[in-house]
């Protein structure tokens, strides 16, 4: 066997390192992310990227933060398996390094001009949280926002600071509910498709963004629609292990599409006939 | 010089003189009817006449284990892409099989494009050999039109006896036909039986389910929700020996192996199976594909519906691999013919 050196390969690693950690919850943390040599991250809303840790592996992570901030990029991990576990014990300074961004993101420029509906579940606040900054930075280019969330009970809530920002912001509609209050909550109780009648939206203009667990989707797409938004505007992020985020080892495979090159972000008429999509 | 002609007493000659220039691996037995591409040196270690080995010519294009990346953590992140590469001739791949590199070919030419698998797959000289009839009661690759060879080959040879019928497609082919002094030009009497022996296999090969291919993937749409599925999947034992086998699946994991030191080591790809419930698995514990039927239903869907979609080919072969390997005798060729029965293409 002979080996031969070769380069863009798609699998090599760009270099960069984590210039801040805040922890979230007990299981979340945010990592903000430079690429070596001031080298900037050109992505779109809701792409991932893989990050990767020599000699522990790979994990496809979504980038939280929006485009516009270019010197640095934010990832919001939970630490469920070995890899995300590993990046949670690293501090600030410390090298890893990124492949990407992969896939399909938010569709930013069809929805220029148009009213913005966003619902996130639980983590899925943390994709959509790059377009909802992204449309925050370009306010003037979209119609009437509201943002929708929902989580299992307040302290599993991520970005809490920002959403109190949000809520005060007069531009935007913002609304959050929890399925379990503790004592402290003065918000809503219930699940986040009971806040979509309420919305006051124009159903023709509008596009409605939603992110969360797949068992979520089926619910506030069967609201969406009764609002009377149309399914090529119901756009969704499915969620998939991409392992080679190339198109190429199968794990994200949704039919004949492949999620880390065709998706994650999909228009909800695209996939809904897909059995097993959501 | 499309076409030449190998005397059969002069083909161990022809297998020792390209064994002594490079690699060779070709067909050999390993008893009780198994076969296994494996290197060789002379001809009569070469069974011409053999069925599909146990794991197909995929193994020299997209290892089972194949280094992406070497890397040194010491210092950060410093990796170095390699490839590993070796100049091979792989002899005697019949039609099936050359249908299966193929469709891979497909897979990794397809943007992105993989460059391990293209550049490994320029050091492999292809020769075909033809099937003159049925390898065993597996095959279906009447029904998958793929018992006459369709191209990628540099040589492709037919057994008419005393002689080999030899096709040259490529450069390459012609360039190894003409660094020796075996061949002689095909005369009209070769080309006589060489005719006869494809209109004779336009009768031996037939579809072995009593359907139309090109109405396949509609009949596996129409089918998604059959009966056909629950059926094998309550046999499934999900040991994914059918993705093993498979010229055509290429899933793969992607996984560090540290060297001792801590520091270095690789960054390797190895084959996978959507057989294994984990495959679709998230982060969340969900799984996709929980059920061995959602599975199987993935994997045939993947052969039969989805590539030709989105590459416009079938990646079933007809090779009949996962059918005689199947712990649990799920048969290909069965399953197809009840899913065309239950949807109403064939009738009892």
């Amino acid at each position: 066997m002979e080996k031969l050196l070769i380069n863009n390969t798609g699998y090599e690693v760009k270099e960069a390192h984590i210039i801040r950690t805040t922890k979230m919850t007990e299981q979340d943390k945010l990592f903000e992310v430079a690429l070596q040599y001031g080298e900037i991250l050109d992505f779109e809303p809701g792409q991932f990227v893989e990050v990767s840790l020599l000699g522990v592996g790979e994990a496809p992570i979504s980038i939280c933060s929006s485009p516009t901030r270019r010197d640095s990029f934010e990832l919001c991990v939970r630490a469920v398996g070995r890899m995300t576990n590993a990046l949670h014990r690293l501090k600030a300074g410390t090298e890893i390094g990124i492949r990407g961004p992969f896939g399909v993101g938010f569709p930013v420029t069809q929805m220029v001009g148009h009213d913005i509906l966003m619902v996130a579940g639980g983590i899925g606040i943390a994709p959509l949280r790059s377009l909802i900054n992204y449309v925050m930075e370009n306010r003037r280019d979209f119609g009437r926002v509201h943002i929708l969330l929902g989580c299992r009970d307040p302290r599993l809530m991520l970005f809490g600071n920002e959403i109190q920002t949000w809520q005060k912001r007069l531009d935007i509609g913002f609304n959050c509910t929890v399925d379990r209050a503790d004592p402290d909550w003065k918000g809503n109780v219930g699940l986040v498709t009971a806040l979509i009648p309420g919305v006051d939206i124009d159903p023709e203009n509008t596009f409605a963004v939603i992110v969360g667990p797949p068992v979520m989707y089926r619910f506030v797409i069967k609201e969406l629609l009764a609002k009377g938004i149309a399914e090529n505007r119901i756009v969704l992020s499915l969620e998939r292990h991409m392992k080679c985020g190339l198109g190429k080892c199968g794990h994200c495979q949704l039919h004949d599409i492949y999620c880390c090159q065709d998706g994650p972000v999909f228009f909800y008429d695209r996939i809904k006939n897909m059995k097993g999509a959501i | 010089m499309e076409y030449v002609t190998l005397q059969k007493h002069l083909f161990n000659d022809f297998v020792e003189s390209l064994a002594s220039r490079t690699k060779v691996v070709a067909p050999v037995s390993k008893g009780n009817n198994q076969f296994s591409f494996q290197e060789v040196s002379r001809g009569e270690q070469i069974t011409l006449n053999y069925i599909p080995t146990i794991l197909p010519p995929k193994k020299y294009f997209m290892p089972e284990y194949e280094v992406l990346v070497e890397y040194d953590a010491s210092q950060g992140q410093k990796m170095q892409p390699v490839v590993e590469v070796e100049n091979l001739v792989l002899f005697g791949v019949h039609t099936c099989d050359l249908a299966g590199i193929q469709c891979l070919d497909v897979v990794f030419g397809d943007r992105p494009k993989d460059l391990n698998y293209l550049i490994r797959k320029g050091y492999v000289t292809v020769i075909g050999l033809e099937c003159n009839d049925y390898c065993d009661d597996y095959a279906s690759c009447g029904l998958m039109g793929n018992f006459l060879p369709r191209g990628g080959y540099d040589l492709f040879f037919t057994d008419l006896g005393e002689y080999f019928m030899v096709n040259v497609a490529t450069q390459r082919g012609g360039n190894m036909v003409e660094a020796s002094s075996f061949w002689k030009e095909a005369t009209p009497e070769n080309f006589r039986e060489f005719l006869f022996l494809r209109e004779g296999k336009q009768k031996i090969f037939q579809p072995e389910v009593p359907i139309d291919r090109h109405i396949i993937p509609q009949m596996f749409k129409e089918g998604f929700e059959a009966k056909v599925w629950e059926e094998i999947g309550n046999r499934c034992l999900s040991c994914a020996n059918c993705t093993n086998v498979c010229p055509t699946c290429y899933c793969f994991d992607v996984k560090d192996v540290p060297n001792l030191d801590f520091n270095t080591g690789k960054r390797i790809r190895v084959w996978d199976s959507c057989q294994n419930e984990p495959f679709a698995k998230i982060a969340s514990g969900e799984s996709f594909r929980a059920q061995r039927s959602d599975r199987k239903r993935h994997r045939f869907n993947r052969k039969f519906s989805y590539p030709v979609r989105r590459y416009n080919r079938f990646f079933c072969t007809g090779c009949g691999r996962c059918s005689r390997t199947c712990m649990a005798k799920i048969d290909l060729k069965e399953t197809i013919a009840q899913l065309a029965l239950e949807v109403g293409y064939i009738k009892q």
